[in-house]
């Protein structure tokens, strides 16, 4: 059965009022959010699967929150989460994206040919781009609330399913508990391997119980096709290469998501996804396309510029050090993706991404000549 | 359909006398067309697809957990919800380690000893020595005047400590409780404890309010607590809600100490500097029968069996739950190649002084009983008093140049 822990049954002995957490230190979405009363109407509810509200909300006790970055403090154990809780989870979403109200549609293009432009980007600036995404497998329970025979079933599915990709797409499966120490190796000097979560903000919740059970790493023999299976969410896929062609790495996305997605059907599974919430991930901040897409360029003179917070914002974009998020940038070179990911579709979002990127670049060309950038300045996205 | 006749087949066991209520989500979708496929099998909760995979781990749940056991266990759950999951769900995410065999599970609330006394019973034995839980009574004593030669030549002996676990009965434990419980746990002991008196009058730290000196203070008296870190305890949910309803206890002169949820549901620990273990004792025995008196007063009790005796998170503290040690300086003795074998056969551990896990620094170690269950409290405490006794002895042997003896093993009551 899936995994809980949160007994609610037993809670229900006591008031709301005794259960209730202690939020007062907090600063998270869920935190914002959830008073007591919301507590005492919710508390009572559980999802088909026996998912509870302290099980959505227990990551965000724990975790009362970084002054400078607001986590969003709740994540779903599987589908009906964003329905039965959405009293909760409703406010939590339009907080943090932006304002998506729960009578908005959002919409899904894995067209590749409306993207305009995208396969120019400065090889001697941009590095490196990827695009990566999430994908929820319907009728499971997600990583918070698997139980390991789920998640096992999960792991073989998605092996079954991507060992039929062919062309570039064809590649090999490599489970986390059978991978031998060369191959562990590769895949670490390849920056492909993943580890067991550190992060309290995942352990909290429950997603690394049973590590590295039904986990593993598939990756085309190229090398620029990716999927993680079972670590924050059922699958991620990434494409990526070196250089700055975005429009290959999102056309290559587009085409496998779009094969994945049939080859799972012929199989009589779908992913999660409705008009309202798009793709249905683990963590409510990945809601809608779940996209990433982004590069790693040097902007060693933009990024000293005072103005470079309010570019970025401008443009929607978000910045962060190579090593991913809460890590440093190193000489200059920084990871540069869309902010958002409800609300805007996948296209749109790496549209803005492919120009806000050409902008960056031109304005640091600018700066190494010495000129000015002030009449570049982007409009508000 | 074929498909379907085998769903159903399998539906019907699960229907029957079954505890847990969301079982039902996955059958419901075993009967729609697309269930057909063979891996609609594994979706049916069927307890080998469950299994946790144990090839690589060295703990006592993994030695003793068959899947035979995990199948008669897996759907059931004691009165408060606590499961078979639950209880190993530390064990599986924890391999262990190749020195050291941890137990790899935890109770959620007295009865789980019960309810998963298939399990818990072989763990215990194994841990315990062959105590056998079915057959066996543990001996309780808290008399502390039969300890003799209690007092450590204390140029050797630094400081004397004892502690013990205490839960209370009809609450869950710390890997189940719910932040009620938990809350209602401070309650009831910091209530109690407000009505000690004389060398044991004290006042109660919360950490969610302490100040920042209360906080330094407690520091430096190495008293303050922390978030456990250990993946033995964070997987198996002892952190949650952190640091809701946790706080210190301790008397005026810092000699008498009590750990509201930590680990478990009370730590309480007697110290002080220098050789003197009987007074240490003394102290500890009458501070727990003391609380023990108030807390009834007020219509509670600790959780305490003939089979088990105290009841504890972890089956390891089982029986005493109870740790007596000494800092002491052995810097001759313990650089003698016999030092294990020595402390082996008193049945005593060492550890660094900063606890399990640290080690020593100059020549001084954490000396303490390795026993818990099926021995009393007053035997254990004796067992390492003549046990430190033995060593200092060999140490001044060494100091003076003379040959030291391996004892001979001491027998275990059985």
């Amino acid at each position: 059965m899936p995994f809980g822990n949160t007994h609610n049954k037993l809670k229900l002995k006591y008031t709301a009022e005794q259960e209730y957490p202690d939020l007062s230190q907090h600063n998270n979405h869920m935190a914002k959010v959830l008073t007591s009363e919301m507590y005492a109407n919710l508390r009572d509810k559980e999802t088909s699967s026996g998912f509870t509200l302290d099980d959505v909300i227990q990551t965000g006790v724990d975790n009362p929150g970084h002054p400078f970055i607001m986590t969003v403090g709740c994540v779903a154990g599987d589908e009906e989460t964003y329905e039965v809780f959405k009293d909760l989870l409703d406010p939590v979403i339009e907080d943090r994206h932006g304002g998506y109200k729960p009578t908005d549609k959002h919409k899904t293009d894995l067209n590749p040919d409306n993207l305009q432009g995208g396969d120019d980007l400065d090889p001697n600036y941009v590095l490196s781009s990827r695009v990566r995404t999430g994908r929820s497998i319907r009728g499971f329970c997600l990583p918070p609330h698997c139980s390991r025979g789920e998640r096992r079933t999960i792991e073989n599915l998605s092996i079954e399913t991507l060992a039929s990709l062919e062309g570039d797409l064809k590649g090999k499966y490599y489970a986390l508990k059978n991978m031998t120490e060369e191959e562990q190796q590769q895949l670490i000097d390849d920056h492909f391997l993943f580890d067991k979560p550190v992060s309290p903000l995942l352990l909290a919740s429950g997603m690394a119980r049973d590590w590295p059970d039904g986990r593993g790493i598939w990756h085309n023999d190229n090398k620029t096709f990716l999927v993680w299976v079972n670590e924050e969410d059922h699958l991620r896929v990434i494409s990526m290469q070196k250089g700055g062609n975005m429009r290959e790495v999102f056309t290559r996305f587009c085409t496998g998501l779009t094969k994945i997605e049939e080859l799972f059907k012929e199989r009589g599974h779908e992913f999660m996804w409705n008009e309202h919430l798009g793709y249905i991930l683990t963590c409510p901040s990945n809601l809608g396309t779940g996209l990433r897409a982004g590069v790693h360029v040097k902007l060693p003179n933009v990024s000293k510029h005072e103005k470079f917070g309010e570019i970025l914002k401008r443009l929607r974009l978000q910045k962060r050090g190579t090593g991913g998020v809460d890590t440093a940038a190193v000489g200059g070179v920084f990871d540069i993706s869309n902010a958002d990911r409800l609300g805007f579709s996948e296209v749109e979002l790496v549209q803005m991404v492919v120009d806000g990127v050409n902008l960056l670049v031109e304005m640091e060309k600018r700066l190494e000549a010495g000129e000015s950038i002030d009449d570049m300045m982007p409009e508000q996205k | 359909m074929k498909n379907s006749s085998l769903s159903e087949s399998l539906i019907v066991p699960l229907l029957q006398g079954q505890k847990v209520n969301h079982c039902l989500h996955s059958c419901h979708f075993s009967l729609s067309p697309i269930a057909a496929h063979s891996h609609v099998i594994f979706h049916l909760c069927l307890c080998s697809a469950e299994f946790p995979d144990l090839r690589k781990h060295n703990n006592c749940m993994a030695s003793n957990l068959t899947p035979a056991i995990y199948a008669k266990l897996c759907d059931r759950a004691t009165p408060n919800g606590f499961t078979l999951d639950e209880a190993i769900q530390t064990g599986v995410d924890n391999p262990g380690h190749p020195f050291i065999k941890t137990v790899g599970m935890v109770a959620g609330d007295e009865e789980s000893y019960e309810v998963f006394a298939e399990l818990l019973d072989p763990v215990i034995k194994e841990r315990h020595n062959g105590y056998d839980p079915r057959v066996m009574k543990h001996p309780t004593d808290l008399d502390s005047s039969k300890i003799q030669s209690g007092q450590f030549d204390e140029r050797y002996v630094l400081s004397s400590r004892v502690r013990t676990g205490r839960s209370i009965r009809g609450l869950s434990l710390p890997p189940a409780c719910t932040r009620a419980e938990r809350r209602e746990v401070e309650r009831v002991v910091v209530d109690a404890l407000s009505g000690l008196k004389g060398d044991l009058t004290g006042k109660y730290y919360s950490l969610t309010q302490m100040t920042e000196k209360e906080q330094q203070q407690l520091i430096d008296d190495h008293f303050l607590f922390d978030k456990p870190v250990s993946p033995l305890l964070t997987c198996a949910g002892m952190a949650r809600d952190w640091p809701d309803a946790r706080g210190i206890w301790h008397n005026i002169e810092k000699t008498f100490l009590i750990w509201v949820n930590e680990e478990d549901h009370t730590r309480v620990i007697s110290m002080e500097k220098g050789g003197n273990m009987k007074r240490v004792f003394e102290r500890f025995c009458r501070g727990l029968k003391e609380v023990e008196r108030l807390i009834q007063e007020r219509g509670w009790e600790f959780m305490w069996n003939e089979r088990l005796g105290y009841v504890l998170t972890c089956p390891s503290n089982l029986g005493t739950g109870l740790r007596a040690g000494v800092h002491v300086k052995l810097p001759l003795l313990s650089k003698d190649p016999r030092f294990s074998k020595i402390l082996d056969n008193l049945r005593l551990q060492k550890r660094g002084t900063g606890g399990v896990d640290t080690a020593a620094v100059g020549g001084v170690f954490d000396i303490s009983n390795l026993d818990r269950l099926g021995q009393s409290e007053v035997q254990l405490v004796q067992t390492v008093v003549d046990g430190v006794n033995y060593l200092i002895e060999c140490e001044k042997r060494l100091e003076r140049g003379q040959d030291i003896k391996v004892p001979p093993p001491i027998k275990l009551s059985k």
